[in-house]
């Protein structure tokens, strides 16, 4: 149940400080779509204000809208925790709950939402794992803690748990950044899996990896230290890479700054 | 076995909106439930407001969960109970130790004065109004000073040992007596040195020997607050110390204890204010005494928190005034000690590398 | 200064020119010694304690003709003594009790209160105001125990005797309100402020991502605390409840003011009476005799052993935990 994402006038702040300003764009469902920039850009905040986490930091405050299909994320008697719900998040670091195991992990978030049966439960388990290419590396220790992974596998049973309460839309927030190369690929070739059946945004620092996984490209930039960060242009992916619209973004990513 | 997975997730997805209760219900349910408090408490004839609050907190903790979970659903309802409980529990804390800190002030200040601070009970009649508490400040100040010269040394090399030193069985030992000393009762610290200093030594009653007794509980505590400020000090600084070929004990006295010294004077001043409050050994050790002994070592003395206590047994109302005051004299020299303690903490802390 | 800058650690491997001052190698000599020494006096000074105790409370046992655990009086004026410390355990274990099932929850829930609830305005000013009042000396809660608590409490016992009277253990025949149960509110209140400064700083040190992660995932604010929170600080919470116990058993001035003591084990928590080990201490110990203060002592090595007891179980605890979070992470 892919959604699409349609921001307009989006504009977010950290107590006074404004930290993106006036961003409007389209992600299109079961697509990979792609956010570069500078750090701090606001990439990561606007992801953020995706899925309402944004507002969790101390101060954090949003204006505009998030339409996702018909609906506004922003929207009056919206719950915040319906939306996290149904907007998953990735996030930088593998976040596995330390105190659970990789089976309690993944079912982490269904068993807040209702209660289902046992036999229920471990076929989902298993759907999210073999989702996340992770059942044949854990179906022998699913009672073992989750943090006793790698970090790699750590980061995809993450993956497996967010995608076990079947989001409509996947928000990853630079999830590749604390990884090896090789656990970085795995990643990779999930993304591209996971995007039959899911609509999924890719903050990245790493523009090859923009380049292989993405569909379209986002391009954010700042005027300068303290100023809010700004959409610069969004198109595929291959258009963005060969022939940006924008000056700023070529010299981006041919390195000529940032 | 997928199917139920889609039925869930299909039907969970139908919306975002939550019915949810307007954001001023938890306030409603605050002034509704202290009003029904207020109403059962003088429709039953309870006069005391522990019982009055008491019920508007159940009132309010059970209202809204049932209101959260009739509009809101189970989750949601959870979520609010435990947020009434916590808020409760703060209500319910706040208000005893408010009260005492009120109380302690409002009471004390109607003798506190400086006849008060300058005067013992010397010849004073125990149910008259009069007297102070001189000498039982002088002896809280010498039992505590000299506690601290004892405490303060062993205990700052102590941690010197442990943190630069301290590899095998040795620092192993030391490190868990540290921790079993630290849970020491002071009754039991004091019933030791009755038995080693006054039993068998023979020594008389005196401040000293209540010192002693202070000492053994403020020793772990200066060991902890010492090593963890040592911790602290980052090993680079060492590093740089050694590899310029100063000998590792000046290091430590001219390097290490330097960039370490706010925490570890904040530590101590904590550990002083800690023990000054320590009636129990004083009891046992010291003895108590109405009349000014300037002497530690000879002697009964009194002390401040011994003289609260005194006062109290007494029982009248003008014995209870001076305990009152003495206690705030008490309060504030330990709150003063406090807050110049963690003054000195904050305005040290970025040099110790925190 | 120049005479210290000289390798010392190169001297170990003594390369034949390089020669170490005196003052340097002497130096570090006299303060190893030093420091080492006070070490040594810390493990002298607990094994002289225990000795001590031990040899005094051994003295005193052997005079005494009652059973020492379970013999119910104390008296060792008259000769021969018979005194027991039944009764002073079960007062010692009973008020402790009460303080831990009052206090604990509540100081939980303010350290939650402080760390996550709690507007950031109000959050640091309350959390102050708990730290500096962990520092109020016990005598001035034992005062305002006896002077403000006790009297405002009758009419609270009054209600539970009459709804609850029939239980027994909450009856209440009126009078001072000075009982065991009092004395475990009092204990409450005041290992509140400890109990709650060590949970919250667990609580503090909660990593961001383990509650983003649960928010992620949808989960409401009380979710998060249980998936994330609570579970991260469990050892935190049982070392703080374990100092509180500690603190709460051997609590002396307090209990000694506010309770009514006497040798007896009433059914009712309510009614005055009781004792604990470190009030009989206190309340007896000027009018005991030579043998007397033997006896006070035996039972103060009773209570420094429970003390010990607590201590090392909240180690062993904390010691499991610290084990099994040290090979997940």
């Amino acid at each position: 149940m892919a959604k699409r994402i349609d921001v307009s006038g989006l504009t977010a702040y950290y107590g006074t400080h404004k930290a993106i300003e006036d961003i409007s764009m389209t992600v299109e469902p079961r697509s990979v779509t792609a956010f570069i920039g500078p750090s701090g850009c606001g990439k990561s905040t606007f992801l953020r204000t995706l899925n309402r986490m944004h507002e969790v930091t101390p101060g954090g405050r949003v204006e505009g809208k998030v339409m996702l299909d018909d609906e506004n994320l922003y929207g009056s008697g919206v719950d915040p925790v319906s939306v996290r719900r149904t907007v998953g998040m990735v996030f930088q670091r593998p976040n596995p709950f330390p105190t659970m195991s990789i089976f309690e992990n993944v079912a982490a978030g269904l068993k807040l939402n209702g209660s289902y049966r046992k036999s229920e439960l471990e076929a989902i388990v298993e759907k999210s794992l073999k989702g996340a290419n992770l059942w044949n590396e854990v179906k022998d220790r699913l009672n073992k803690p989750g943090a006793g992974l790698s970090g790699g596998q750590q980061q995809r049973l993450c993956i497996a748990r967010a995608i076990a309460v079947e989001p409509d839309v996947l928000l990853m927030d630079e999830p590749c950044s604390a990884l090896d190369p090789i656990s970085t690929l795995a990643i990779e070739d999930l993304i591209g899996e996971l995007k039959e059946r899911f609509t999924i945004v890719i903050v990245t620092h790493n523009m090859q990896q923009a380049a292989r996984v993405s569909d379209r490209t986002a391009f954010f930039n700042l005027a300068g230290v303290g100023q809010p960060g700004k959409l610069i242009e969004i198109d595929e992916t291959e258009r963005i890479f060969s022939n940006p619209s924008v000056q700023a973004t070529e010299d981006y990513i041919s390195g000529r700054f940032g | 076995m997928s199917n139920a997975v889609v039925d869930k997730g299909a039907h969970r997805a139908s919306s975002l909106k939550q019915a949810r209760l307007p954001r001023w219900t938890p306030y409603a349910l605050v002034v509704g439930s202290a009003a029904v408090g207020a109403g059962i408490g003088t429709a039953l004839g309870m006069g005391s407001p522990f019982q009055m609050g008491l019920i508007a907190a159940l009132v309010f903790i059970i209202a809204s969960y049932i209101l959260g979970a009739v509009v809101e659903g189970g989750r949601q309802a959870r979520d609010r109970l435990a947020t009434s409980l916590v808020w409760v529990c703060f209500l319910l804390a706040v208000i005893p130790l408010l009260s005492l800190l009120w109380e302690t002030i409002d009471r004390g200040r109607t003798v506190l004065d400086g006849y008060f601070l300058g005067h013992s009970m010397e010849g004073v009649q125990t149910i008259l109004p009069g007297g102070g508490a001189y000498h039982a400040i002088i002896g809280t100040l010498e039992q505590v000073g000299l506690a601290t010269l004892i405490a303060v040394p062993i205990g700052l090399l102590t941690a010197i040992y442990l943190v630069e030193y301290g590899r095998g069985q040795l620092a192993k030992a030391v490190t868990f007596f540290v921790d079993v000393m630290t849970g020491i009762p002071s009754i039991v610290a004091g019933l030791f040195i009755l038995s080693f200093w006054i039993i068998i030594l023979d020594f008389g009653y005196s401040g000293f020997a209540g010192a002693m007794a202070l000492a053994i509980l403020m020793m772990p505590i200066v060991v902890r607050s010492t090593e963890e400020m040592l911790k602290l000090v980052p090993d680079e600084l060492r590093e740089a110390s050694l590899a310029l070929g100063v000998p590792k004990w000046r290091t430590i006295l001219k390097v290490v204890l330097p960039t370490a010294i706010g925490g570890i004077t904040t530590g101590v001043m904590l550990a002083v204010a800690r023990i000054a409050g320590e009636s129990a050994p004083i009891v046992l050790l010291v003895f108590g005494a109405t009349g000014i002994n300037n002497n530690p070592f000879e002697g009964a003395q009194s002390s401040l928190p011994y003289y609260i206590y005194e006062q109290w047994q007494l029982g009248n109302d003008a014995s209870f005034n001076r305990a009152w005051a003495a206690a705030l004299v008490l309060i504030a020299f330990v709150m003063i000690l406090n807050l110049v303690a963690r003054g000195i903490a904050r305005w040290k802390a970025p040099k110790s590398g925190r | 200064m120049k005479t210290d800058i000289e390798p010392t650690s190169s001297a170990a491997g003594s390369p034949p020119k390089v020669r170490t001052r005196s003052t340097g190698r002497a130096g570090d000599k006299i303060f190893l010694a030093l420091s080492r020494g006070s070490g040594i006096a810390l493990l002298v000074i607990m094994a002289a304690i225990a000795a001590f105790l031990t040899y005094r409370a051994a003295i005193a046992i052997s005079k005494d003709e009652a059973n020492f655990l379970t013999y119910f009086e104390w008296n060792t004026g008259s000769s021969p003594m018979r005194f027991g410390i039944a009764v002073l355990a079960y007062g010692t274990i009973v008020s402790s009790i009460i303080a831990m099932v009052i206090a604990v929850p509540v100081a939980v829930g303010i350290a939650l209160f402080i760390s996550h609830y709690a507007p950031r305005r109000l959050a640091t000013p309350v959390a102050y105001v708990i730290d500096l009042l962990a520092a109020v000396p016990s005598i001035v809660y034992g005062l305002w125990g006896a002077l403000f608590l006790v009297p405002h409490l009758t009419g609270l016992y009054t209600w539970f005797d009459d709804y609850l009277g029939w239980t027994g253990i909450l009856s209440y025949q009126g009078g001072a309100a000075r009982s065991l149960f009092t004395v475990g509110i009092l204990l409450a209140i005041m290992i509140l402020p400890i109990v709650t400064s060590v949970s919250r700083e667990v609580f503090r040190q909660v990593p961001k991502m383990h509650e983003e992660a649960a928010l992620a995932l949808g989960a409401t604010r009380w979710e998060v605390i249980r998936m994330s929170v609570l579970p991260f600080g469990r050892s935190g919470i049982i070392s703080a409840s374990m100092l509180g116990l500690g603190r709460a058993l051997g609590e002396t001035m307090a209990v000694a003011t506010v309770l009514s003591p006497n040798f007896l084990i009433e059914t009712s928590l309510l009614d005055p009476g009781g004792g604990t080990f470190a009030q009989n201490i206190a309340s007896r110990f000027k009018e005991a005799g030579n043998d007397g203060r033997d006896a006070l002592i035996a039972s103060g090595l009773v209570l420094f052993v429970i003390t010990l007891l607590v201590n090392g179980a909240a180690r062993m605890i904390i010691a499991r935990r610290k084990e099994y979070s040290g090979t997940a992470a």
